[in-house]
C-alpha cells in the first residue's frame, strides 16, 4: 500500500526529473516571447501562441509533438500540407487595398528591389556553409513575410521552421527600429524632402476587380510553383473588390485568419523543442535574417534613389524602404521619417503603394525561387 | 550542381526574374487602366451597392 502510494507520488514528479537544461532554456525563451507579445505589443497575435507553443513542447513526457500528440496533429495537417500559410494569404488578400499601387504602377518596381535581400542572403548562407535548401529557407526571411517564409521553409527545410519563422516575424515587428537608420544613411537631406504629387484618381472599380485575376494568370504562368501563394492572396483580394461575397471576405479576414493564426503560431512554437532549437546554427539564422531585412531596405532605398534620378526628382527615395512585405508597418515608417524632415510631406499613400507592391514582390520572388529550384531538379 | 553555380544562378535569375516580372505587371496595369478608365459614376454606383 505504502509502496504504491510512493510510486504514485514519484510519477507525479517525473516531469521535473526529466527536465533538461535545454528544456528550461526554451521554456524561458517561450516566456520571453510571451512577455514581448503581451507587454511590448510586438506582433502579439503571433508571439503569444508561438511563445506558448514553445512552453508546451518543452514539457517532458507531454508528447505534444510526438506522433499522436496534439501539436503534431496541427503541424502535420496544417504546416506540412502548406494549408495554413495559404489560408493566411486569403485573409491578407481580403485585407489589402491595391488601389494606391494601381494609381501609380511604376512603384511596383520598388516591390521587386525590396526583395533583393532574399537572394543576397541566400548567397551569404551558402558562403557560411549551409546546404543549398537550407540557404533557400534562410534567404526567404528577406521576404519579410511570415506565411511565405513558412511555406518555403516547410517545403525545403522543415527542420529550420522554428528559427526561420521566429526570425521572419520577429524582424517584421522590428522594422520601425531597423529601417530608419539605413534610410538616413543612404539618402541626402534634399532627397528626404522630395514631395511626391498625388495623381488623379485613375483606378476604376472594374480595374480593381480585374487586377487580381490578371495578376494570378500572368504571375502563375511565369512561375507556376508559386500558384498556391499568389492564387490565394489574389482570391482574397478578388472577393474584397468584387463586393459580392462580403460574408466570405469577412470570414477570410476575421474568423479564418484568426483561427489559422492561432494554430500556425502554436505549430511554430512546437518546432522550438530544446534539443533541436538550441544550436549555434539557430543564432546564425537569426543573424542572417537580420542581414536580409537590412539588405532589403538598402536595395529598396537605392532603387528609390535611381528612380528619383530617372524621374528628375519626382520620387522620394524613402518610399523604396516600403518595398518590403511588412504591411503596413514599412509604409508607416516611411511616412514618419519623411515628416521628420518636412512636416507637410505626405508620403503615406505612395509608401502604401510600394508596400503592397512589396507583398506581390515577395510572393513573386518566392515563386521564382521555387520554380528555379524545380527547373534545376532540386528539392 | 556545385554550390557556387547554384548560388549565382539563384541570385541572378531570382533578382532578374522578380524585377522583370513586376516590370511586366506594371505594363499590364497601365494597359488595363486604358481599357477600364476611371469613371466617377462607376465609383458612386459601387459605393451605393456597398
Amino acid at each position: 500500500m505504502i509502496s504504491a502510494f510512493l510510486s504514485g507520488l514519484s510519477s507525479m514528479a517525473m516531469g521535473f526529473g526529466l527536465l533538461t537544461i535545454e528544456n528550461i532554456i526554451m521554456i524561458a525563451v517561450g516566456c520571453v516571447l510571451l512577455y514581448l507579445g503581451i507587454k511590448k505589443d510586438y506582433e502579439p497575435l503571433l508571439l503569444v501562441p508561438i511563445g506558448f507553443g514553445a512552453v508546451l513542447v518543452n514539457i517532458p513526457l507531454a508528447g505534444m509533438m510526438e506522433p499522436g500528440g496534439l501539436l503534431r496533429h496541427f503541424y502535420d495537417a496544417g504546416v506540412m500540407t502548406e494549408i495554413f500559410p495559404c489560408l493566411i494569404f486569403v485573409g491578407i488578400g481580403a485585407m489589402t487595398d491595391f488601389g494606391p499601387l494601381l494609381e501609380n504602377p511604376k512603384i511596383l518596381l520598388l516591390g521587386a528591389a525590396g526583395q533583393f535581400g532574399i537572394f543576397l542572403t541566400l548567397l551569404l548562407a551558402l558562403l557560411l556553409g549551409f546546404s543549398q535548401l537550407d540557404a533557400v529557407a534562410i534567404g526567404i526571411i528577406g521576404a519579410c513575410d511570415g506565411p511565405t517564409s513558412i511555406y518555403v521553409t516547410s517545403k525545403y527545410a522543415p527542420h529550420l521552421l522554428g528559427a526561420v519563422s521566429v526570425a521572419a516575424y520577429g524582424y517584421m515587428s522590428l522594422v520601425p527600429l531597423i529601417q530608419p537608420p539605413i534610410m538616413r544613411i543612404l539618402t541626402t537631406d534634399r532627397e528626404r524632402k522630395v514631395r511626391m504629387e498625388y495623381p488623379k484618381k485613375s483606378a476604376s472599380p472594374a480595374l480593381k476587380i480585374i487586377f487580381p485575376v490578371v495578376v494570378t494568370i500572368v504571375t502563375c504562368l511565369i512561375a507556376p510553383m508559386g500558384t498556391p501563394l499568389m492564387g490565394m492572396i489574389m482570391l482574397g483580394n478578388l472577393m474584397r473588390e468584387s463586393g459580392v461575397v462580403s460574408r466570405l471576405t469577412k470570414a477570410s479576414e476575421n474568423e479564418i485568419a484568426n483561427v489559422v493564426t492561432l494554430l500556425l503560431g502554436l505549430c511554430i512554437g512546437a518546432t522550438m523543442e530544446g534539443a533541436a532549437f538550441l544550436k549555434p546554427q539557430t543564432l546564425l539564422i537569426l543573424g542572417l535574417g537580420f542581414i536580409a531585412i537590412c539588405l532589403d531596405t538598402v536595395t529598396g532605398v537605392l532603387f528609390g534613389k535611381l528612380m528619383c534620378f530617372l524621374t528628375k526628382g519626382k520620387i522620394n527615395p524613402l518610399i523604396g524602404a516600403a518595398g518590403i512585405s511588412a504591411y503596413p508597418m514599412a509604409a508607416r515608417v516611411v511616412q514618419t521619417e519623411g515628416r521628420k524632415y518636412d512636416d507637410k510631406n505626405w508620403l503615406l499613400m505612395h509608401a502604401v503603394g510600394a508596400n503592397t507592391g512589396g507583398q506581390i514582390g515577395s510572393v513573386m520572388a518566392a515563386a521564382i525561387m521555387l520554380s528555379v529550384l524545380k527547373g534545376m531538379g532540386i528539392g | 550542381m556545385d554550390t557556387f553555380t547554384f548560388g549565382i544562378t539563384m541570385t541572378i535569375v531570382g533578382m532578374g526574374g522578380t524585377m522583370l516580372s513586376l516590370w511586366f505587371l506594371t505594363l499590364i496595369i497601365n494597359l488595363l487602366k486604358r481599357l477600364f478608365p476611371y469613371r466617377e459614376s462607376e465609383e458612386k454606383e459601387k459605393e451605393a451597392k456597398s
